[in-house]
């Protein structure tokens, strides 16, 4: 595998601190001088600093890579800090980007970092990636995973080690290489929205960002040293339930329309579309044909004695955490347990934050009940708007 | 055969992690695998009965859209399929 650093460009030196520090990379004969060397001219931007950020960073900035580009724009959260291990307790509410940058500075002053504290667009990806050797994704949603994935093609194939997670399972790959394939050889088209649960709606395990951003990492420094077999035109899939690891064949697809032989995608497009996602109106009060009803709303007709049966749709597990006593019934089961609903009352389906809600009542409608409606911001808007003691999760 | 189940498909095939079905071909185990658990079947074709885009099916290790048979390929008890969908999550 060829090195990306130019080998004719003078590399940067080491002062005695710097071979203190990389002592044990500078003794592998693998890395040696002039890898830690070629780590220290290197420039990687990672695209995120949550979950698979972290951990990548972490050991970006411990390995000496010399420039570190972060993009972030979230602050962070308490539900966070179950995995995303370079934000401490005393960041919440902090940007990320400005926690991460710290952690990373202190733990190796020699890398220098730079603060893309900005959403990743179309109309800016093109413009921070091209001062970049290689480029790593630790995003969470499909049109970024798009965005990312075709900026590095049009920007002349600068490496994208990829990661993505999912509950227990993991993927990850390196994509948009010169003779590899790309993203979207493998995936041509994202799946609807609401299809696939975010890690908000479907659970993370801690670890998994961990084990998934390590793998990540390592993928960058070999591609960097120019060492060893990268994931290139591999998929390796991770499941930590099971801790299985297995690996699939990718190829380069012809007909792919940003990295084919005849592509069609030659600049970035608008990736909210292109995933079928469109800017909601706000405040909604239909969607899709359902009445969307706010919490406050829903508080206030039921202090008044209305008729409205409140049905509650997530998951045993998630009932246990926090319920406002409303009946349950999980989403997957409602097609079998539509008999123990009257399709005379008014029905309010909630659920965490009222995607599963909406697909419920969106069902119920199809079902033939005619007086549904969605609770907007689930029992999470239930508990910031109406009964704060209740708690978020 | 066996038909390993993702995680974000497993709800529609009462939880199971794999499938067992009888086949003698990649598209007649896809075939038993809905007739068993057709909540799946909309999951994985479109309306048109085409495998979605965002699924991806492996027979071991190779991707059937790149076998020279493809879903006609034939396959045996030792043989294994992957549904490998798209999954997004890393960041929030």
């Amino acid at each position: 595998m060829p090195a990306l650093t130019e080998e004719t460009a003078a590399l940067p030196q080491l002062d005695n601190a710097e071979i203190a520090r990389y002592s044990r990379h500078l003794i592998l004969p693998e890395v040696g001088l002039e890898g830690q060397q070629k780590l220290k001219a290197a420039k990687v931007l990672c695209v995120g600093t949550g979950g698979l950020g972290a951990p990548l960073t972490y050991y970006l900035a411990a390995a000496g890579i010399g420039t570190l580009g972060l993009v972030d724009f979230d602050v962070v959260d308490e539900s966070n800090l179950q995995r995303q291990i370079i934000h401490s307790t005393n960041d919440v509410g902090r940007p990320k980007i400005d926690s991460a940058a710290e952690k990373l500075k202190a733990l190796n002053p020699y890398v220098n970092i730079v603060k893309h504290e900005t959403m990743l667009t179309s109309a800016n990806a093109l413009e921070i990636i091209k001062d970049y050797d290689i480029v790593a994704d630790g995003t969470d949603n499909f049109p970024t995973r798009y965005l990312v994935n075709d900026a590095c093609v049009l920007s002349g194939n600068k490496p994208n080690a990829y990661a993505s997670i999912f509950r227990f399972e993991g993927q990850a790959s390196v994509f948009a290489t010169e003779d590899g394939p790309c993203y979207r050889c493998l995936y041509p088209e994202p799946p609807p929205p609401g299809l696939v649960p975010s890690c908000a709606e479907g659970g993370v395990l801690g670890i998994l960002p961990g084990l998934l951003g390590v793998v990540q990492a390592t993928e960058v420094i070999k591609l960097i040293l120019g060492k060893g077999d990268s994931l290139v035109g591999r998929l390796l899939l991770v499941d930590s339930l099971n801790m299985k690891f297995r690996e699939l064949k990718l190829r380069k697809n012809p007909d792919c329309p940003v990295c084919g032989t005849h592509p069609t995608v030659t600049k970035l497009i608008d990736y909210q579309q292109f995933c079928g996602i469109f800017p909601e109106e706000k405040p909604a009060a239909m969607q899709n044909g359902i009445p969307q009803i706010t919490p406050v709303e829903l508080k206030r007709r039921l202090d008044a004695g209305e008729d409205v049966f409140v049905l509650d749709v997530r998951e045993p597990h998630e009932y246990q955490i926090v319920n406002i006593g409303a009946p349950l019934i999980p989403l997957g089961d409602l097609p079998n347990r539509l008999n123990e609903l009257d399709p005379n009352r008014e029905i309010v389906i909630h659920c965490k934050t009222g995607g599963r809600s909406q697909r419920a009542a969106e069902f119920l409608q199809k079902s033939g009940f005619k007086n549904v409606a969605n609770l907007a911001g689930g029992i999470t808007g239930w508990a910031t708007d109406v009964d704060p003691k209740l708690p978020k999760y | 055969m066996k038909i390993f189940i993702p995680t974000p498909l497993r709800a529609y095939v009462d939880k199971q992690d794999a499938v067992q079905v009888n086949a003698q071909t990649v598209g007649q185990a896809l075939d038993a695998l809905t007739v068993q658990h057709p909540d799946l079947k909309k999951h994985l074709y479109s309306d048109e009965g085409k495998l979605r885009a965002f699924v991806n099916v492996y027979l071991n290790d190779e991707d059937v859209r790149y076998l020279p048979e493809k879903e006609a390929t034939t396959v045996t008890e030792a043989d294994s399929l992957s549904i490998i969908p798209s999954i997004a999550g890393g960041w929030d």
